[in-house]
């Protein structure tokens, strides 16, 4: 069984929490206990139907306003395949939650209404998504029912989509129609629309390849941490733990340590009490090297012929997530794979509008929820890949060194 | 050498191992002082095996911590010592009833000695300066920790704010505290219940016996079987009889219902959760049944 992670995001009323709702169920990942909490809840608000969304609408400041505001996860598994859902608010005020969403995602999923066609909403839903690198999208157009399951309108939201897809980044493009509140094309094919012959949406879901999604050609070994056991049993071990965020190792690899490109050879690679042939993302592993190099946290194993850029000049995009607004100027904690250092804000070259595209050259700042290319100097030299060729040694947070909070999210520019 | 997958791929359990392992190896390098909060539960004793692949062959790098409610099944407390001695780990004991005696905590015999573990949790956190606790809270288990970070991050008086949470990018986790703070840490977040006995059966390591079917005296009590006890004394009309049952959680005994079943094994409980029909935590936790955001209003104060 494998695992698939897709983010989920529409506009309040587009059905998503319904959506999931009925996937949950339908997959029997709800249980007695919880549908009887909501059917009641439902039932004393007066509702004519059980309202799916309480299911998830965790926290009660959520439930009392009736909207999402928080990233939420899901679980749910078929026979084939486990899934994570991060479910997050679809409010313009909200890019923050859907960025990090994203950010974890294999698959991003838009829903959009039947009878109101695509929205600023879910043009900037699929921007965000596609500046993310989420690899595979899907549109659920929703509500069908409500169209008279009319295959001229879903063609019609088909082709302004594909249209507006063009402009962005999205390797595989999926559209289906579907009605979450009558179940037609969620689990099983609808007999309401018998001209639709593509997949149900779960079908798809549970079999869309993302096994070849990681990046297998740079070989990426962020060091985490250093383990020596100071043992009789193992007095001379000494292994280098981290997760592998690109590229295969293998015992005998000629490798180098970043960023002091020290050469070394792989002695052999750890997985608990065994020895492992290869080592692949995302496993955690514990690699041994031949020779005596110093090697500490933040560094990172490489191939002599295929490094990542050392740098202290960081080209980026930056979703920035605090009220206080991002300036020129500004210092700030890059952390990056598992490297923490300062950082200065250079310049700020422009702030994307997500609906439009539309690069505003004149801005001085950027807001919270917004996005833009940001030039920033490193204290000490990063270990960088672009985003698009690997999204780990591609990615970095930024941190108010004063509050200790996250206040934005980088994505390194080719 | 064992050869891996040709075709790179990991199995779902694979990789929540992966990552669960990259947590725990992140919170051991960028903390001071780290510990595991150890409840003998099954979830528990997950995360301490996948903090012993983590650094293995070396020890786990700090210690463990337990919250002994004084009402705790000793089946739980006999494994608890097993897995201590098998790891050479320090435990820390935080007892209710010290807490109790020494006006940390007050019983005022209506507050639960599960809602008193709060204060205890936290004073002991406090005495000892632990700037990070493990816990083995699921994501799967209850609608308010679907939205809990993997770092949740707990002010200068233990409390969780759900509506200011840092947002978590990536595997980037973000560690900064302030003085006096510190970071709740859920490295099982991903994990569901199924998972949880799927990676048991795999591993083949020890939980607690009560875990499995057996023989028990048990009454009803508000719709759930409760374990006759003498911290637990029955009530006018209530009833206790032998019948064959087992948990699927282990807390204070005089909160936690057990289940009829003749599950004996990791593989016969596997296949008795896939048809289960009700969450672990609504069938078998009086704790948690008091109000719909019972599990918020206790994580806010400071519960696991």
């Amino acid at each position: 069984m494998d695992l698939l992670r897709f983010a989920t995001a529409g506009s309040v009323d587009d059905g998503k929490s319904t959506l999931i709702g009925r996937l949950l169920l339908d997959s029997k990942a709800i249980f007695e206990d919880q549908l009887a909490a909501v059917e009641a809840t439902s039932a004393s608000k007066g509702y004519d139907y059980t309202d799916l969304a309480l299911l998830t609408d965790g926290l009660r400041s959520e439930r009392e306003q009736g909207i999402t505001i928080d990233v939420a996860y899901r679980y749910f598994a078929t026979p084939t395949r486990k899934f994570i859902i991060a479910d997050t608010p679809g409010h313009v005020q909200y890019t923050r939650n859907m960025v990090t969403g994203a950010s974890t995602a294999d698959l991003g999923l838009v829903l959009v209404d039947a009878r109101h066609g695509l929205t600023e909403q879910s043009r900037r839903h699929a921007v965000l998504l596609s500046l993310l690198r989420v690899p595979h999208l899907v549109l659920a157009v929703n509500k069908m029912d409500l169209v008279d399951y009319s295959a001229e309108r879903f063609e019609e939201i088909k082709r302004e989509f594909s249209a507006f897809a063009t402009k962005l980044t999205i390797p595989d493009l999926t559209i289906i129609p579907i009605s979450a509140l009558k179940g037609d094309n969620v689990v099983t094919r609808s007999a309401n629309m018998p001209w639709y012959d593509g997949s149900s949406l779960l079908h798809h879901l549970e079999n869309v390849h993302v096994a070849s999604d990681r990046d297998l050609r740079d070989a990426r070994f962020p060091v985490q941490y250093v383990v020596r056991p100071k043992s009789d049993e193992h007095h001379d071990y000494r292994g280098y733990a981290g997760q592998v965020a690109g590229g295969v190792f293998k015992p005998g690899d000629d490798v180098v340590v970043l960023p002091s490109g020290m050469p070394a050879t792989i002695a052999g690679i750890d997985l608990f009490d065994r020895e492992v042939t290869e080592a692949y993302p995302p496993m955690s592993v514990t690699i041994r090297l031949n020779e005596d190099v110093d090697v500490s946290r933040g560094d990172l194993i490489a191939r002599p012929n295929n490094q990542p850029a050392v740098t202290q000049d960081v080209d980026a995009m930056v979703a920035w997530m605090s009220t206080t607004p991002l300036r020129p100027r500004q210092k700030l904690l890059v952390k990056h794979t598992t490297r923490t250092v300062k950082a200065l804000v250079k310049e700020l070259d422009y702030r994307l509008d997500v609906n439009t595209l539309h690069r505003d050259l004149e801005t001085g700042e950027l807001g919270v929820n917004e996005i833009g290319r940001v030039r920033l100097r490193t204290q000490q030299p990063l270990l960088l890949d672009p985003y698009s060729r690997n999204r780990t040694t591609g990615a970095f947070i930024l941190i108010d060194e004063a509050t200790g909070v996250t206040v934005g999210a980088g994505m390194v520019n080719d | 050498m064992s050869v891996t997958h040709p075709d790179y791929r990991l199995s779902q359990l694979d990789q929540l191992e992966a990552e669960s392992i990259h947590i725990f190896r992140e919170v051991a390098a960028e903390f001071e002082k780290p510990v595991l909060m150890f409840s003998g539960g099954k979830d528990s004793i997950v995360m301490l095996r996948l903090a012993e692949k983590a650094f293995y062959p070396a020890k786990i790098p700090f210690p463990v911590l337990q919250v002994d409610t004084g009402y705790d099944f000793p089946e739980v407390l006999a494994c608890r010592d097993e897995w201590v001695a098998r790891l050479g780990l320090r435990l820390v004991v935080a007892s209710v009833e010290e807490a109790i005696a020494n006006g940390v905590v007050v019983d005022d015999g209506r507050t639960t000695r599960n809602r008193m573990q709060i204060g205890t949790l936290l004073n002991a956190i406090e005495e000892e300066g632990f700037t990070a606790a493990f816990g083995g809270g699921r994501r799967d288990e209850e609608k308010a920790r679907a939205k809990e970070r993997v770092y949740s991050h707990r002010d200068e008086f233990g409390q969780w704010d759900p509506k200011n949470q840092r947002p978590e990018l990536w595997s980037l986790y973000n560690g900064r505290i302030h003085e006096g703070e510190h970071m709740r840490i859920f490295p099982l977040s991903n994990w569901t219940e199924l998972d949880i006995w799927h990676y048991l059966d795999r591993e083949q390591i020890s939980i607690p016996s009560i875990y499995f079917s057996h023989q028990r005296r048990v009454f009803e009590r508000d719709g759930m079987l409760l374990s006759e006890s003498e911290h637990n004394p029955l009530r006018a009309g209530e009833v206790a009889e032998e019948r064959t049952v087992r948990f699927r959680t282990v807390g204070d005994l005089t909160l936690t219902g057990c289940v009829e079943s003749t599950a004996a094994t990791t593989a016969e409980i596997i296949d008795e959760i896939a048809v289960a029909r009700l969450t672990e935590r609504g069938a078998t936790r009086g704790d948690d049944r008091f109000s719909e955001a019972a599990m918020e209003d206790r994580k806010k104060e400071g519960y696991f």
